[in-house]
């Protein structure tokens, strides 16, 4: 008889999910969790991420589209319906709105009679990154980093068993930061934290290190998984160093390095997506191999993602990756099978020094706020994507099916009637805006009014946002009026876009300045400099191409006005008057980009600009891109155009197409 | 096709009630170099009405070294002067890459942060390497803007007198300096800076530093006042906390008034043109084109002597005095 062979426990498996409405979404994890997922990780829309309610103007389009909308507590509490929140553990993606999410889901728990000190779960709550990628901050960094520490403050105390914070580098690696930029922004970020939650007072020198103890991360996981690996061996020992050097951490089990993943989109392709599995099921290994450096929790993208938002089915299909790799392969049956490899080591080394010489830098800076209100990190991450993007374009990072072996069957993946991808309900907005009417009419407004009052005098006085917050979760507060207050009392606030890099090689390679001759030569006919408006319509702040863009054609010559995310279409066309621009390129990766369109154009014919060219970029299906060009748009562009120096010949011959000049070829 | 040429009497008109599109046209054809554009745009500035032009509105010159704050600064005046029921424009010059001459120009919505308001326009110019630091429009453009605006406001970086010449071609200019950086008091100093009509010390709410720089500004203005006798006042105030921009607008405004009071206002006006055209000329052909014209002191007093007309108009003719065959 052989002896049972011991294996360690699975991390937790998630799937980064919720879309249309609180209701819709409940079936998806009540299903979901019915498949062997062991725990939920709530995707919010733009509006719930950014503090506005469904029926705001800046709404329009977004809700329900890259998550689920939730306004209030009515919504809260459908999210969960027959789900115990005392047994369940929860991730939440949000951070702008992070303690008023995490008191409507206390408020949903206790209503559903479970005390807070039973929940499990990770408020993601790591708002100094959405001022370098991903984009969903409101207030200025000083009020984000209160919030922050309001809520690592309140939950330490109230719910010990939940993860406060989720130190994000996944969002660095997406908007291009090498390993080396993850680990040193990632842990520059923990330092403004713990240092504001140490010197908040809120917490005695006993409690601080219970608060470290909860201090998670959330990690990216690139294709060059060996490299991946040496990452994560190297955060565990930076952060082992740096919470003992700097914060005197004495138990070694609150000094463990503790991070949830999800892996790379940045690298799936549009092109032959079918190559996304493999790249997936290698990403996860760079985070599960060894075991010193393992995941406690992963969540994968679908396959699909460079197409559209997924359906049940291909999330299904990701997490059956996971339950493949730890049910039916060996891995969790050894201890760390890289311990004492030399070749190991000496790369976590070399990540080690590199990662400790950036954060030198940092704080020589006076520390992470201050090097991200300079712009220095976010142009720091703005050259590290724009040399991979050049790599691409070279050839040099091969990306198969992109750059390389592009040759390729019809694939019967994209062929279903859906085209392989979900769409969201078109009257899921309305529905959810009747929804919110209807909650609205029946609640006391009284005690409404009275929990928002209590919550500025709370704001004002620097105590703890998190009781005030619950009560109005409890009272019927909406996710807008929340956010109002805050919004009146903290001000908002625009972060450096990072684009004002300096130009790189390929600008004075020969293709750019035979296409610089041409648009010199282009202004000359038509009179003046050459100018293009950059503009990111609606709440999605996902802004690399719209940056990429915007150096790109700087380098070859045109002017640009680019002024970063979240532009109203009003603002658009005012500025596209008032500047004088030859065209429009607009960036939407929301899926909201037929509304944006839609409303640009109608700006503009306000304006009187009718006939100014526009064209779009974004994740963008085959079958909407057909659609928008019907519209009025020039062109589309998606994640599978990555010549950049044909992009810009093109926009210069819609410029001369609109002023009926020949179209020039570009050697 | 090509874009025609508007017609010059009506898109005057048009600006003058401030149509937002005509005022577009008009900076469009302004910025156009083609000959014919050239024309068109000298008869358009001559069909401006001359009392806005020689004694309308304020233009203001706002600069100062990089991170000073002059855009946050901008955007909280701004918000001052709508209160106060004042229209305003903005010109915003940017510098333009040494390599690609392409340029990034993106600070309308930190100058205006709800961008929606009407009555505020905002155009951004690359400086195109001319000027060190002004862009050749922007005399023609604030004249333009001045026929439809209470406010224009021209805002540059930079710290040294190349860039302050901005000063010289506005009615009041302010300066921006950064507290706790010595550059702009040693720069007064040494007498490398003509002295501005308001200095502001911005970023008062962080403490010490910014007092400290205000003092030692207040001490290095002593009692000096500038050519006509006016004496800057040195503030401080913070775009952040919105404190001190009600002082800093009445500052900008007294000097205004300071002006109009000695009757030197359309003088000024006049002078800002002459600056424009000596430092154009200087531009295109050197010390060569002001010595064949008589020297700098005899060409200013012809110049500020001479009939108003349009700047277009007027370096056209100085350009064919230069060369006179072309």
């Amino acid at each position: 008889m052989t002896t049972p062979i011991k294996r360690d426990k699975p991390w937790l498996m998630r799937t980064y999910s919720g879309h249309s409405s609180a209701k819709a979404s409940n079936e998806l994890y009540r299903t979901n969790l019915s498949k062997g997922q062991t725990g939920l990780s709530v995707a919010f829309d733009l509006p719930t991420q950014t503090g506005y309610d469904s029926d705001h103007p800046l709404a329009r389009g977004e809700v329900g589209k890259v998550g689920v909308p939730i306004g209030h507590i009515g919504d809260m509490e459908t999210l969960f319906d027959q789900i115990p929140l005392g047994q369940m553990n929860t991730s939440m993606t949000i951070n702008a709105t992070a303690a008023w999410l995490l008191a409507l889901y206390v408020a949903a728990a206790e209503r559903q009679g479970a005390s807070p000190a039973q929940l499990q779960g990770t408020t993601q709550n790591d708002i100094l990154k959405e001022y370098l990628s991903r984009g969903t901050y409101i207030f200025p960094p000083q009020p984000s980093v209160r919030l922050i520490t309001d809520i690592i403050a309140y939950t330490v105390k109230s719910i010990p068993k939940w993860n406060p914070t989720n130190i994000c580098s996944y969002h660095l690696q997406e908007a291009g930061a090498t390993p080396t930029q993850e680990l040193a922004y990632a842990l520059s970020t923990a330092i403004a934290i713990l240092d504001a939650v140490r010197d908040s007072g809120q917490i005695g020198a006993e409690g601080f290190e219970q608060v470290v103890g909860r201090i998670s991360f959330f990690v990216n996981a690139g294709i060059r998984f060996i490299e991946e690996t040496c990452k994560m061996r190297a955060f565990g020992e930076m952060w082992d160093k740096l919470t003992q050097e700097r914060y005197g951490v004495q138990s070694e089990d609150m000094r463990r390095f503790r991070y949830g993943v999800q892996v790379n989109s940045l690298g799936l392709t549009e092109a032959q997506p079918e190559n996304n599995v493999q790249r997936i099921v290698l990403e996860m290994l760079g985070v599960s191999l060894s075991k010193r450096a393992r995941a406690r929790a992963i969540q994968l993208p679908a396959w699909n993602e460079a197409l559209g938002l997924p359906r049940p089915w291909d999330q299904q299909w990701a997490l059956r990756m996971q339950q493949v790799l730890t049910f039916e392969t060996d891995l969790l049956e050894y201890g760390d099978i890289f311990d004492g490899s030399p070749v190991i080591a000496a790369k976590v080394k070399a990540l080690v020094d590199g990662a400790t010489e950036e954060m030198a830098r940092v704080q020589e800076q006076g520390g992470m706020v201050q090097a991200i209100e300079s712009g220095y990190v976010k142009r720091q991450l703005v050259t590290s994507h724009t040399e991979r993007m050049r790599a691409i374009e070279h050839g040099s990072l091969k990306i198969i099916g992109l750059n390389c072996y592009t040759e390729t069957e019809q694939s019967p993946l994209t062929g279903g009637v859906d085209s392989g991808i979900m769409k969201v309900d078109p009257r899921a907005e309305r529905e959810q805006i009747e929804r919110l009417n209807a909650f609205r009419a029946q609640r006391n407004h009284a005690e409404v009014k009275a929990a928002l009052a209590n919550l500025a005098e709370t704001a004002r006085s620097g105590a703890n946002i998190m009781p005030a917050s619950i009560l109005c979760a409890h009272a019927g507060v909406t996710t807008g009026e929340w956010s109002q207050t805050l919004r009146d009392i903290f001000g908002e606030y625009r972060a450096p876009t990072g684009i004002d890099i300096p130009a790189n090689d390929d600008s004075r390679g020969a293709k750019a300045v035979s296409i610089r001759t041409a648009v010199i030569k282009t202004s000359e006919e038509l009179g003046r400099p050459l100018r293009l408006l950059i503009g990111k319509p609606g709440l999605d702040g996902h802004s690399n191409g719209a940056e990429q863009i915007a150096v790109k054609g700087r380098d070859v010559g045109f002017e640009i006005v680019y002024e970063g995310i979240r532009l109203t279409p009003e603002q658009i066309a005012k500025a596209a008057l008032e500047e004088g621009v030859h065209l429009i390129g607009l960036s939407v990766l929301s899926g909201s980009h037929v509304e944006m369109v839609e409303d640009v154009f109608n700006q503009l014919s306000q304006v009187g600009l009718k006939n100014l060219p526009v064209v779009i970029g974004g994740i963008i299906p085959e079958s909407d891109a057909k659609l928008l060009k019907e519209r009025g748009i020039s062109a589309v562009y998606t994640p599978k155009d990555i010549d950049m120096n044909g992009i810009m010949v093109d926009i210069l011959n819609l410029i001369r197409k609109a002023h009926d000049l020949q179209p020039v070829t570009v050697a | 096709m090509i874009p025609a040429l508007p017609d010059p009497t009506t898109l005057a008109s048009a600006v003058s009630v401030r149509d937002r599109l005509a005022l577009a046209q008009a900076l469009n054809l302004l910025d156009d170099r083609r000959p014919a554009a050239r024309q068109c745009a000298a008869a358009f500035l001559d069909a401006l009405p001359v009392e806005r032009l020689d004694a309308g509105g304020h233009l203001i010159g706002i600069t100062g070294p990089p991170g000073a704050g002059k855009s946050s600064l901008t955007a909280a005046l701004i918000q001052v002067w709508r209160r106060r029921g004042l229209k305003v424009a903005i010109l915003a010059v940017d510098p333009s890459s040494p390599i690609s001459g392409g340029a990034l120009l993106g600070d309308r919505l930190r100058m205006h942060a709800s961008g929606a308001d009407r009555e505020v326009f905002i155009r951004s110019l690359a400086c195109r390497g001319e000027f060190g630091g002004l862009s050749a429009e922007v005399w023609p453009m604030s004249l333009a803007m001045l026929a439809a605006f209470d406010i224009v406001l021209v805002e540059t970086v930079g710290v040294g007198q190349k860039e302050i010449d901005v000063s010289k071609m506005t009615d009041t200019t302010c300066f921006v300096a950064q507290p706790a950086s010595g550059d702009s008091i040693q720069f007064l100093k040494a007498g490398i800076m003509e002295i501005p009509h308001v200095i502001v010390v911005n970023k008062e709410d962080i403490g010490m530093a910014a007092r400290k720089t205000l003092s030692e500004l207040k001490t290095t203005l002593g009692r000096r006042t500038d050519l006509d006798g006016w004496q800057a006042p040195a503030l401080s105030a913070s775009a952040a906390l919105g404190s001190g921009i009600d002082t800093l607008a009445d500052a900008l405004d007294s000097h205004r008034n300071w002006l109009l009071e000695r009757g030197q206002f359309t003088t000024r006006r006049q002078r800002c043109q002459a600056e424009w055209l000596v430092k154009h000329l200087r531009e295109e052909f050197g010390r060569y084109g002001i010595n064949r014209l008589g020297g700098e002191d005899a060409l200013f007093a012809e110049l500020t002597n001479a009939p108003r007309r349009s700047p277009i108009a007027a370096y056209e003719d100085l350009r064919t005095r230069v060369i006179p065959n072309p």
